[in-house]
């Protein structure tokens, strides 16, 4: 029984691979069929006129795992704007489609959801959320010259390739912004950090901060480090800032764990002054959170759901009305994203019948020539290295909203 | 007389086997290479190719550990992480040295493997004095070492020769144009595309006939009787540490070589939990488990579809982990239950019962 | 010298909540012979029960702990009894296969139901911080009521194995299985006990894991259950005194090592100092040794 199994099993083997291989691969002679079909298991709503005349935009992060929440963020921000833009009547009089592919954070899932998003026919690509799979992504997409505009990758290589543009700021130009900032508005002296040395966001800042620190007249009296496996327990960290005398804590790190700090530094009686980035955006809506801990916090952010221009609350009530929840900055950098290429492709007159890399090959150009007012920048304009060219907002919450300094 | 023939058929025996394995790989390869050809591959199952093989040269890998050596390795993604690291350090830094792809690429094969090799001596000399779930829990906690020290180790190049600190970016002290190659959490990025499936399938066939070669030879032999019953091999004066350490070392280099594969197959390299923490560990072991322990065809076989598998469910997004967790639970009650078996046992042996009466 | 005491009583807090944890891991290994590896995932439902009850419907935290401590019970048995059961007479690995798939399904059922945002928890606990010293020592009380019950849990579980039928009727299964149904054990009816009062403290520990570190997201419990695991085998994994010890010492480790070493390679000397133990004592600090026979 045992070898007649075994045989069962090579069979299978072959069967498997060469059924797998013929029923995804329609190759290039069908590639409507086979998009078609892929289009209808995981595309999401948006145009209901898909077919010839519509643009193909694909999107790509984490929308599973422990990074999930960015990725669905920015999902959700794109595909509300691609909502708004098709119900105005599109991109120069066509469609948008807009398929979105989980990556989960991993550099190999985020090539394989780029090869599937070709299969299915990608014209440009809003994407990836997350910074190492868009290094992985970039080197691919510049192969293919597919145009690319990451609404949140935030590393310096992120934007390495010409067809490469990016929504957020970089990295080292928050940290730089930040020393700055505390700098010049003398916020502080001594300055301890916590950083996440195991993420790229973080530790891109910091390193940049550290070195224009010392141009500032900063002191950093604590510079400690945890990684994504060990992130909730902080009490060494902040006993140690606590014990260098440092007037100011900076956190260049993601909100959820900059909400256990708060939280923890409350238990032990530590109340300096918080100073954050745009990763602490989102810090209000943990859901939950006792938001008096964050009282006084400062942080540079392009968006705040609170701010009042008509722009913002507009999307921010849409935003709530559809997914139930306030969107942060990264659905707006999502939102801005999928903008910021309708202004590109309308001022290169691109349509829905060229092909991906002649796409490429004009808003490549034309991403330098628009300007675009976006929920996370006015005039928010592109030089040819892919770089926005936006000013961060410093606010500081005030009884529980954001409040302009 | 007869006990020699009964010998030569055995020897048959295994050789068929054998060749039915290369047999397969071969095949496939054919068979893929001609739809790729022919057009009828799409881009995902391009991407796919050198995965699968990856894949597959952990999951044989690790089943020499698990199945031939008999010993619980929940950290085998640690010395892929320690071959992908070495050999893309190695890729970048005489990417104008060595010009030739080629060649580089073949020197970085090998020194992957190398390196591997040596954090499995380094891990296998204290860790196989150990026995069964200790020996298990603590090659994870390798496995999560070598990541987590790999993820604070800052290199870079200049004219003076490479730098090296752990501190962070900064404290390499290079000249203004050196350049950082392992930024500490950041990772490398930019190595050099060079994995090709065709690469990845003879590295496959190589792993192949090392596993198998070694499996019947004397030293395979030593190591399956330490396997089955250790005070027995020690009884009759087999060096159990020897094989265990030898069986130990190899496994790591072939991981090292399945690593080198990826680092090369992926511009942005970090140490995560997703590519070589213990989660990845624990999938290699499933690929094992699933294929047959003991089996390497079974494994190879596993590990080509429960890599496609998540793909090709793609479509179903948020599902598919749940998907996953569900089949591998129902895969392992179906094959191990008691009432199952015997359901098995009772429908395959009237089938037998049919044949022979017909 | 006083902020060496903070690390050390931070260490043993959270060395407290390793504890519990490892508790249920320990005896669930001493019983059934296997590593149930979703046991971490099982905290992290607890939690969320906790966060259900008490921040959505507005409940007391004693009723949130108690509902906990009932659903996971029921969890527990529910996955004895489909998943692990059958495979009592598999080989270890199957089981273990088995164990990370249930851990798999868990986290990806919370993530359906509960979503991937991060919630903040809201502590438990109300007793108020210990100061002393002037303020110099600031002991809060998530620390102090973490320690006490993890205390009282394994002084509880010690008497209930000793004086109870059900809990000799535990020590006869884990010693020999086929013997102790042959003096009328219903191994079956145990091994499901077992898993019931290790589900049971999960959700204790999600409670007061979740209060020390108020967050909550679908893979809370994994690492905790990986550090829990590694204090298990540390301590000598079987031994309920060895998990209790292993657990605190493992947080004390890892709180000094954070704060005079490097706060990044924390992990990476835990389990360095558990290779050595092991190396040392190869069945951890209170296992016993087993004599392997041809």
């Amino acid at each position: 029984m045992k070898k007649s199994m075994k045989k069962l099993l090579s069979l299978a083997m072959a069967i498997a691979l060469a059924a797998s291989l013929t029923a995804c691969g329609s190759g290039k002679t069908s590639e409507t069929t086979a998009a078609g079909e892929k289009a209808a298991s995981g595309e999401s709503s948006g145009a209901a006129a898909s077919g010839e005349g519509s643009f193909k935009i694909g999107g790509i992060g984490p929308i599973t795992g422990s990074t999930a929440i960015y990725g669905q963020a920015v999902m959700r921000g794109a595909e509300l704007a691609i909502e708004e833009i098709n119900a105005d009547g599109g991109i120069n009089g066509a469609q948008i489609v807009y398929n979105f592919q989980d990556d989960e954070n991993d550099t190999e899932k985020a090539v394989n959801a780029y090869n599937t998003l070709k299969d299915w026919g990608m014209q440009m690509l809003v994407g990836t959320v997350t910074s190492a799979p868009c290094i992985a992504v970039g080197a691919e997409s510049s192969n293919d010259n597919i145009f690319q505009l990451t609404p949140s990758g935030s590393a310096v290589d992120c934007a390495k390739f010409e067809n490469q543009f990016r929504v957020c700021f970089s990295d080292p130009n928050q940290g730089a912004a930040s020393a700055q900032y505390i700098g010049e508005n003398k916020l502080a002296t001594k300055v301890a950090i916590i950083y996440d040395s195991s993420d790229v966001y973080s530790s891109g800042i910091h390193d940049k901060f550290l070195s224009e620190a010392a141009n500032q007249g900063i002191e950093i009296v604590s510079d400690e480090a945890f990684t994504a496996d060990n992130n909730t327990n902080f009490s060494v960290q902040l006993q140690k800032a606590q014990d260098s005398g440092a007037e100011l804590v900076f956190l260049p790190i993601y909100y959820s764990q900059a909400a256990l700090i708060l939280a923890q530094a409350k238990q032990m009686g530590y109340e300096p002054q918080f100073f954050g980035c745009d990763g602490l955006d989102g810090l209000l809506t943990v859901e939950n959170f006792d938001t008096s801990l964050a009282e006084n916090v400062m942080l540079l952010t392009p968006f705040a759901a609170d701010a009042k221009d008509e722009l913002t609350q507009k999307f921010v009530t849409t935003f709530k009305e559809k997914y139930g929840e306030t969107p942060n900055q990264f659905a707006a950098d999502g939102y801005d994203a999928v903008y910021a290429i309708k202004a590109a492709a309308e001022k290169a007159a691109i349509t829905a019948d060229m092909d991906a890399s002649a796409i490429c090959d004009a808003l490549k150009t034309s991403m330098t020539e628009i300007s675009v007012n976006g929920l996370t920048g006015e005039n928010m304009k592109w030089s040819k290295d892919g770089e926005p060219d936006k000013a961060p907002k410093a606010v500081k919450i005030v009884n529980g909203v954001y409040t302009a300094m | 007389m007869e006990k020699s023939m009964k010998i030569n058929f055995r020897l048959n025996k295994t050789l068929k086997s054998n060749i039915i394995t290369y047999g397969i790989v071969i095949a496939a390869y054919i068979i893929v290479q001609l739809l790729v050809n022919a057009g009828q591959v799409s881009n995902l199952m391009k991407g796919l190719l050198v995965p699968i093989c990856i894949y597959t040269i952990m999951a044989i890998s690790l089943n020499l550990t698990v199945g031939i050596l008999g010993e619980l390795s929940l950290g085998h993604a640690g010395f892929m992480c320690v071959g992908a690291f070495s050999s893309a350090l190695f890729s970048i830094s005489m990417l104008d040295a060595i010009p030739n792809a080629g060649i580089r690429f073949f020197f970085a094969i090998l020194i992957g493997a190398f390196f591997a090799a040596l954090a499995g001596i380094v891990v296998g000399i204290p860790v196989l004095r150990l026995r069964g779930d200790y020996l298990a829990i603590v090659t994870l906690a390798f496995g999560e070492i070598i990541k987590n020290v790999i993820s604070v180790v800052y290199i870079g190049k200049d004219a003076s020769g490479l730098h090296f600190s752990t501190k962070n970016a900064m404290a390499l002290n290079m000249a203004k144009e050196g350049t950082v190659i392992i930024n500490g959490a950041q990772g490398i990025t930019g190595t050099p595309k060079n994995s090709t499936f065709t690469i990845g399938v003879i590295l496959i066939l190589i792993t192949l006939v090392i596993v198998l070669n070694l499996i019947h030879s004397r030293s395979g032999r030593a190591i399956m009787s330490v396997r089955d019953n250790r005070i027995a091999a020690e009884s009759i004066g087999i060096n159990i540490t020897k094989y265990k350490l030898m069986a130990f070392t190899i496994s790591a280099a072939l991981a090292g070589v399945a690593g080198v594969l990826y680092s090369h197959n992926l511009s942005a390299l970090t140490a995560t939990q997703k590519n070589f923490g213990y989660n990845q560990s624990i999938m290699i072991l499933v690929f094992v488990v699933l294929g047959g322990i003991g089996n390497i065809r079974g494994s190879m076989i596993a590990a080509v579809l429960l890599t496609l598998l998540p793909e090709l469910l793609r479509g179903l997004n948020t599902y598919r982990m749940l998907i996953y967790a569900i089949i591998l639970i129902v895969m392992m009650i179906f094959n191990w239950s008691p009432k199952l078996i015997d359901l098995r046992k009772r429908y395959f042996h009237k089938n037998r019962a049919e044949k022979e009466r017909a | 010298m006083m902020s060496f005491i903070s690390y050390f009583i931070n260490g043993l807090s959270l060395g407290s909540v390793y504890a519990i944890i490892a508790l249920g891991y320990t005896m669930v290994y001493g019983i059934a012979k296997m590593l149930n590896f979703a046991h971490g995932d099982v905290i992290m439902i607890g939690g969320y029960v906790v966060f259900t009850v008490v921040s959505t419907m507005g409940l007391g935290p004693v009723a949130g702990i108690l509902l906990a401590v009932i659903l996971c019970t029921v969890l527990g048995v529910v996955i004895e009894g489909v998943a692990y059961r059958p495979l009592r007479m598999a080989s270890p690995l199957a089981v273990l296969i088995t164990a990370i798939g249930v851990s798999y399904l868990l986290q990806n059922i919370a993530l359906l139901v509960f979503g991937s945002n991060p919630k903040s928890f809201t502590s438990v606990v109300t007793v108020p911080a210990l100061k002393l010293l002037q303020g110099k020592l600031i002991i809060s009380g998530e620390t102090i009521v973490t320690i006490i019950s993890c205390i009282i849990i394994m002084i509880g579980l010690t008497m209930f194995i000793k004086k109870t039928r059900a809990g000799q009727a535990m020590l006869a299964v884990s010693e020999d299985k086929g013997a102790a149904q042959l003096m009328g054990i219903n191994v079956d009816g145990t091994i499901a006990l077992t898993f019931a009062i290790g589900s049971a403290l999960a959700a204790v520990a999600g409670a007061l894991l979740c209060s020390a570190y108020p967050t909550l997201t679908p893979y809370t419990g994994s690492m905790p259950g990986i550090k829990a695991f590694v204090a298990a085998v540390f301590g000598g994994i079987g031994s309920i005194p060895g998990a209790f010890i292993g657990g605190l010492l493992l947080g004390v480790i890892e709180n000094l090592s954070k704060a005079y070493i490097s706060s990044q390679l924390s992990d990476a000397i835990v389990f360095g100092v558990l290779i050595v133990v092991l190396l040392v004592k190869p069945t951890g600090i209170l296992g016993k040794k087993i004599n392997e026979k041809v």
